[in-house]
């Protein structure tokens, strides 16, 4: 293969490799309240802030580009201390429902914005992602994420997960570090909003709906919430699939369009149904029940 | 002022149906059905089949379609949350199953409907109206309300009176004791579910005869105004998601006519978020320590 045809190949991937990444990014963001047993679905909403922040920075300032990828980090994640000490309070499913209503007013106040062009959004920003970029941003999450195992704050997010009132009778700041995972899921989702809209040249209300949650959540589900890189992994996965279903969908005849969502749906039915801890935990499974067959032979 | 009371109360009483139906079965297994709103939109669709395929008379096709609600919900029931009973995590893994099978429900609604607005046929309900007072109030909506009103009339009746109501009540209080006592849990609860959907199918069908507008997503919008209602009820009361369904259901109308229409969606939320940060367990809920 020469130099000329790889250049092609990279061409008609770049979008496919640089959302894989983007992805990535958003099913950690999701991740990150998932680690201290908290379902936070108001992640549109964070990543809609990013994504404003940044393409109003590009447009009305003249501030270098990772200037302004860190501010479209630092304003969810400075929103989301005031909205977490009242919303934290909030357990399990309460705390799902404030963040979907969070992030749907995020989306109408956005819709309702005249500066920003409202429903339209803005056009044209200009292209300032790179991929490499991209994945420099899911390098340093996944490392973060990396060293926070088995650290003391890893034990003690664990420890919260599997039981809040025990946790707390340990003696371990339950509130605290609820928030500060928040807080870290709300910066991903910030800098993940602004890295796609400088990379897809636009910025619109409609992007971040509550299909946009949904989204990420399979991603993270279906990867595995038990390991750090398990949402990675899942964006990877899912991000390939419709590429790969839009070949079979042209063939059978079915609309593209209801075929993802429908696909998203059944795969997150069957992981969180049978295999509970994402396909990471899939070759561990596969050698495990290959291990149980060999004993069961072995068996008089 | 006359018409904006009789408009609220109709938007009301939809978003008192809806909602009635996520706390019934919150109250039963503490678990967010989110599922429901699929259904909504579904038996929307399934009773616009009724009338405008099959010609059938619309106080026919309203009890078929409500009943295919119910099957539905017992579906919903055993594919998505039964399987999860008795894991650790079900409140979380529950939530997140049923907003993958209302993902699965609403990409077949598309496939099967398209993506476009249909409406019923004309001459399906009278379009002849009164004046009661100032206001002019269609038959339309008073059928409707009455509607609502027999159907949350005939639930207490249900909850309260019967066998299966005593059943549903003793669950909800403890799954455990109710099974040693000799409670079919499993069917209990797949009779909640019955109960729940039906309330949203119920719900699918006169909203979609409201505003004559059936469409894949028509579930969305109401589905954030059931949880904005129930929390304002608290969660699991059923005389608080009636009581906040109609409240929201005026809220939402003077809003509009005072602020413009702009403002009505942030409504809900406003009081979402004021309800969950001033008093969590809203106006008519107990406060619990474990719901995690």
């Amino acid at each position: 293969m020469n130099l000329e045809s790889l250049r092609d190949l990279w061409l008609t991937y770049q979008s496919t490799v640089a959302f894989i990444g983007l992805n990535g990014l958003l099913a950690l963001s999701v991740y990150t309240t998932l680690a201290c047993g908290q379902l936070s679905l108001g992640q549109a909403g964070f990543m809609a802030l990013g994504g404003y922040t940044g393409a109003i920075l590009t447009f009305h300032s003249a501030l270098p580009y990772p200037v302004v990828l860190a501010a479209a980090a630092l304003v969810p994640a400075l929103l989301a201390v005031p909205l977490g000490f009242p919303v934290l309070r909030l357990k399990g499913v309460f705390l799902a429902i404030a963040t979907i209503g969070f992030g749907e007013v995020v989306r109408i106040f956005f819709v309702n914005l005249e500066f920003t062009n409202g429903a339209l959004g803005l056009t044209a920003v200009p292209q300032r992602t790179r991929v490499w970029m991209i994945y420099a941003a899911l390098g340093v999450a996944l490392f973060v994420l990396w060293r926070l195992r088995g650290s003391r704050a890893g034990y003690a997010l664990e420890a919260i997960r599997e039981d809040e009132p025990a946790a707390r009778t340990m003696g371990i700041h339950a509130d605290a570090y609820k928030l500060a995972m928040l807080v870290l899921g709300a910066a991903l989702a910030g800098l993940a909003g602004a890295l796609e809209v400088h990379f897809t040249f636009m910025v619109a209300p409609s992007t971040y709906s509550f299909a946009r949650v949904v989204e990420m959540l399979v991603y993270a589900v279906v990867g595995g919430t038990a390991i750090f890189f398990g949402p990675a992994v899942g964006a990877a996965f899912l991000t390939l699939l419709p590429e790969v279903l839009r070949e079979v969908g042209s063939r059978v005849g079915l609309q593209p369009g209801p075929l993802r969502p429908f696909v998203n749906g059944l795969v997150l039915l069957l992981v969180i149904l049978f295999l509970p801890d994402g396909i990471v935990s899939l070759p561990r499974r596969l050698h495990r029940a290959l291990a149980g067959r060999g004993a069961a032979a072995h068996a008089p | 002022m006359g018409q904006q009371i009789v408009n609220g109360l109709f938007l009301g009483s939809i978003y008192a149906l809806f909602a009635l139906g996520y706390t019934l079965v919150f109250g039963v297994l503490d678990i967010l059905n989110l599922a429901h709103q699929a259904v909504f939109m579904l038996c929307a669709y399934v009773a616009l089949l009724l009338v405008g395929s099959l010609h059938l008379h619309m106080f026919a096709a309203f009890p078929l379609a409500v009943l295919a609600g119910g099957l539905l919900g017992v579906v919903v029931d055993r594919v998505a949350f039964k399987p999860l009973r008795g894991r650790s995590d079900s409140n979380i893994s529950g939530l997140i199953s049923s907003i993958a099978l209302a993902t699965i429900l609403e990409a077949a609604g598309l496939q099967l409907f398209g993506p476009d607005v249909e409406r019923f046929p004309l001459g399906t309900v009278p379009d002849r109206s009164v004046q009661i007072g100032g206001a002019i109030v269609s038959e339309l909506q008073v059928v409707i309300i009455a509607i609502a009103l027999v159907v949350m009339g005939a639930l207490t009746f249900l909850v309260q009176r019967t066998r299966l109501g005593r059943r549903i009540r003793a669950v909800a209080e403890s799954p455990l004791a109710a099974r040693i006592l000799g409670v079919n849990v499993d069917r209990v609860i797949a009779a909640a579910f019955f109960l729940s959907s039906a309330l949203g199918a119920a719900a699918g069908v006169l909203f979609g005869l409201a505003f004559n507008n059936v469409a894949p997503d028509m579930g969305r919008a109401v589905e954030l105004k059931g949880l904005a209602v129930i929390i304002l009820g608290g969660m699991g009361s059923m005389p608080g998601a009636a009581v906040a369904g109609f409240a929201l259901g005026l809220l939402e109308v003077f809003t509009v006519a005072k602020l413009g229409s702009s403002y009505r969606d942030a409504i809900a939320f406003g009081v979402l978020f004021l309800v969950l940060v001033l008093r969590p367990h809203g106006l008519f809920g107990k406060a619990a320590l474990r719901e995690a």
